[in-house]
């Protein structure tokens, strides 16, 4: 043991003496740290996940690589994922050493040698590049003229958890997580805790699950926690087949090992041997992240057996899909697993009884999973003291569309829609005049009307609007959009995506969306409204999961706030949709056998 | 059929085994192999699925053809004929539709001189149309091989296409 008495010393040493793996990674973890950001040379940081590399982040990582490490060494480089702040990307962030950090927006990869001139070439000499926005920790006398990153609208309004590290962290280096105290919630609890005490934590946390059906999470461990079984699998749902949502791969492109973490742990309270992170192929951002993460997590013990020098050891492995998305409902999404066609099964057996292979299992949105490490780390009560009394903690909206700030926000529950849009989304963007409908957690949720903005971000209050909070994606659209053709492109994807196992949504969808195209075509026919209710309600009666079950939500709540439209259409008052003048919309036409 | 593609069949089929041992091959930690897993490694090589993988796919997983048929023919990912050699995605999502996707789309239809998912008559784009590329702030967004870009309209489109088209011939990509 060290005395506490004595001077400072190697914190290595102090590690060492403490003899537990933890203590030496983080060890380790602070000093590469204090290298990057108390180092003599400026960390530069570019924003690169999907939305990123949309934006050109790639180029510009490119054009400062001979800068760094394998070029003049003049500053450290490294790509991080997701800012949230997606309507800035191409986002790069100069870490300068012991006084402040300076965010750097809608970079180009000819900014780069004024940008980086006045980091490497002398501050006074070169001044600073008129793209610098924002500046974090300490103004100084370059950065008098530029607001503090954390009091911009779309930082302060939001309430970071699951976000924390987002843009802060290196997603591909273990101990850049780890230098954050990642990983002390997993160590703590396989250590210091029982199962049980876990679970408790997260059922107190009044956590609800994050992929659209708000299930509460401590609950659905709890029917898994007690099977003896040898084998039980616990399976991170990173589908996300829903058009205008980004979050789970933005956690898993950003902050990887917080996923990671959160399924180990959810494996250690339900007394779980395997875990299994799903994900569509083609997303190869994610997929890297996710894999490289979970060979760190190996590397170092926290994957494995005897996990951080414990008793518990847990398998994890990624499994890849094909392109389906029925194959995000959690039956489905163990069908694919298996290496079959992704349809629903019947339930009961439900998955805790006999799950993927058969095996006891649990399913989760990697929102939901994520949420974990901060829950055990900072206990259950904490968490449940954010939001409100029906849906704890926050939720991590994606905010797209006729919006000025497009990105990804993390908001406590209770706010607002109408402040997301307009404090953080900074309203309509120029030549716009209001936002007129907003289209909620995917294209089986719902369509909200101006008279709904004043909702409050909450499951509760938002299925009592008619929509659903789902996923998180908001999509907004201004006044000069057309509703019924917007419904159309939502039934398409629902026809499209149908898995055809059952029969009403199967036809039932490709009958909708042949009313909508009428109607977009200004060839309604006596009765379509009948026809599309008819059809709806036989849907949701008439199908094994939510993809049938909840086809008709998007029409109905769309008629709810917008029948005058529908009515109009219906007449053919309206000019047809879409840009051909035609009313036509080009659709895939392929369709499953 | 032409003789050379009647020679190739045999080294089709090595490469196809090929395709399906790597999935596990100095692997420290081998994956889960299914028959799902497998045909994704064969699209990943070929980025088609011939009719002789589907065979090489039954007997590397103990299943039969038509199980493995009903797999490849459900995920839409799948594609049973040579793409070109670069496939550009153009996504339709609500997000990319709403900023104007269907006319990006009818833009680069024009482009490549096609009418629907298909290759150009040169045989070096493939048009696949995306129900979301995940970049949805960034919209209407397309792609080249999984490649992301966004904020794009028609003309822009036209653009990407014709200056891939030019790197094609210039030979640069693959």
């Amino acid at each position: 043991m060290v005395s506490r008495t004595e001077a400072p010393v190697d914190t290595y040493a102090v590690a060492m003496s403490q003899q537990t793996q933890y203590a030496m990674l983080r060890a380790r973890a602070r000093q590469l740290w204090v290298q990057l950001t108390e180092g003599d040379k400026p960390w530069v940081r570019v924003g690169l996940g999907a939305s990123g590399q949309a934006a050109g982040a790639e180029e510009v990582f490119e054009a400062l690589k001979p800068y760094g490490p394998d070029g003049t060494q003049q500053i450290n480089l490294s790509l991080v994922g997701a800012h949230g702040l997606m309507y800035l990307e191409p986002i790069v962030d100069v870490v300068v050493p012991k006084i402040n950090r300076v965010f750097h927006a809608n970079v180009t990869p000819e900014m780069v040698p004024d940008i980086i001139a006045h980091y490497v070439d002398g501050r006074e000499q070169h001044p600073m590049h008129e793209s610098a926005f924002a500046y974090a920790d300490h103004r100084d006398a370059f950065t008098t003229h530029l607001p503090n990153w954390d009091e911009l609208p779309t930082n302060s309004l939001q309430k970071k958890v699951l976000t924390e590290n987002f843009g802060n962290i290196d997603p591909l280096d273990i101990f850049q997580y780890i230098a954050q105290d990642g990983y002390a919630s997993l160590n703590k609890a396989v250590l210091s805790m029982t199962p049980d005490e876990v679970l408790e934590e997260v059922k107190t946390s009044g956590l609800r699950g994050r992929g659209g059906a708000a299930f509460p999470t401590g609950l659905k461990w709890s029917f898994l926690a007690p099977s003896p079984a040898p084998v039980k699998y616990v399976l991170c749902n990173c589908e996300e087949g829903d058009p205008g949502a980004f979050n789970d791969k933005g956690i898993l492109e950003s902050d990887p090992h917080r996923l990671i973490e959160g399924l180990i742990l959810n494996g250690y309270a339900t007394n779980s041997t395997h875990g299994v992170v799903f994900i569509r192929q083609g997303h190869e951002i994610p997929i890297e992240a996710t894999r490289h993460a979970i060979d760190e997590a190996y590397a170092n013990g926290i994957l494995g057996e005897n996990i951080l020098g414990s008793d518990f050891s847990f398998e994890m492995e990624v499994s890849l899909t094909g392109d389906s998305y029925v194959a995000g409902e959690e039956t489905a999404m163990m069908e694919a697993i298996e290496g079959k066609r992704s349809t629903p099964r019947y339930k009961p057996p439900f998955p805790a009884q006999a799950g993927l292979f058969q095996k006891p299992t649990n399913i989760n949105n990697v929102k939901t999973i994520a949420y974990v490490p901060s829950i055990v780390g900072r206990g259950g009560n904490e968490f449940k003291n954010i939001g409100t009394e029906s849906s704890s903690g926050t939720a991590l909206v994606c905010l797209t569309g006729h919006i000025k700030r497009p990105g990804m926000y993390e908001v406590e529950m209770g706010m607002t829609i109408r402040q997301v849009l307009e404090d953080i989304g900074g309203g309509v963007p120029d030549g716009s005049e209001r936002i007129k409908v907003l289209q909620t957690g995917g294209p089986l949720g719902g369509v909200l009307g101006e008279e709904a903005f004043d909702t409050e971000i909450d499951f509760d209050a938002m299925a009592e609007a008619g929509a659903i909070l789902g996923s998180g994606g908001i999509i907004v659209g201004d006044e000069s959009t057309d509703v019924v053709d917007l419904i159309r492109n939502l039934v398409a994807f629902n026809q499209f995506e149908s898995c055809g196992k059952c029969f009403p949504c199967r036809l039932g969808n490709t009958h909708m969306l042949d009313v909508l195209d009428r109607m977009c075509k200004n060839e309604a026919q006596p009765g379509d409204m009948k026809l599309l209710e008819t059809v709806g309600n036989n849907m949701k009666i008439g199908s094994l999961c939510g993809h049938g079950q909840l086809g008709y939500n998007p029409i109905s709540s769309a008629i709810n706030y917008f029948e005058e439209e529908f009515e109009q259409r219906f007449n053919g008052e309206l000019e047809k949709s879409g840009p051909f003048g035609d009313g036509s919309m080009i659709l895939p036409s392929r369709t499953r056998p | 059929m032409t003789t050379t593609q009647q020679q190739s069949r045999p080294k089709l089929r090595e490469r196809i085994r090929a395709a399906l041992e790597s999935q596990s091959a100095d692997k420290e930690r081998p994956p889960s192999i299914t028959v799902l897993s497998s045909l994704l490694a064969v699209q990943d090589d070929l980025h088609y699925i011939p009719d002789e993988a589907i065979e090489e796919t039954a007997i590397f997983c103990d299943s039969t053809i038509n199980d493995v048929w009903s797999v490849a023919s459900f995920y839409t990912n799948f594609r049973f004929t040579p793409p070109g050699l670069t496939t550009v995605d153009v996504c339709w999502g609500p997000t990319c539709h709403l900023m104007g996707a269907q006319e990006v789309l009818a833009a680069v239809q024009e482009e490549l001189g096609v009418e629907a998912e298909e290759t150009s008559e040169d045989g070096k784009i493939t048009l696949r149309y995306s129900t979301c590329l995940g970049a949805c702030a960034q919209a209407p967004v397309i792609a080249r091989d999984h490649v992301l870009k966004g904020g794009t309209n028609p003309n822009a489109a036209r653009t990407f296409i014709s200056d891939l088209r030019q790197e094609l011939e210039n030979g640069i990509a693959h």
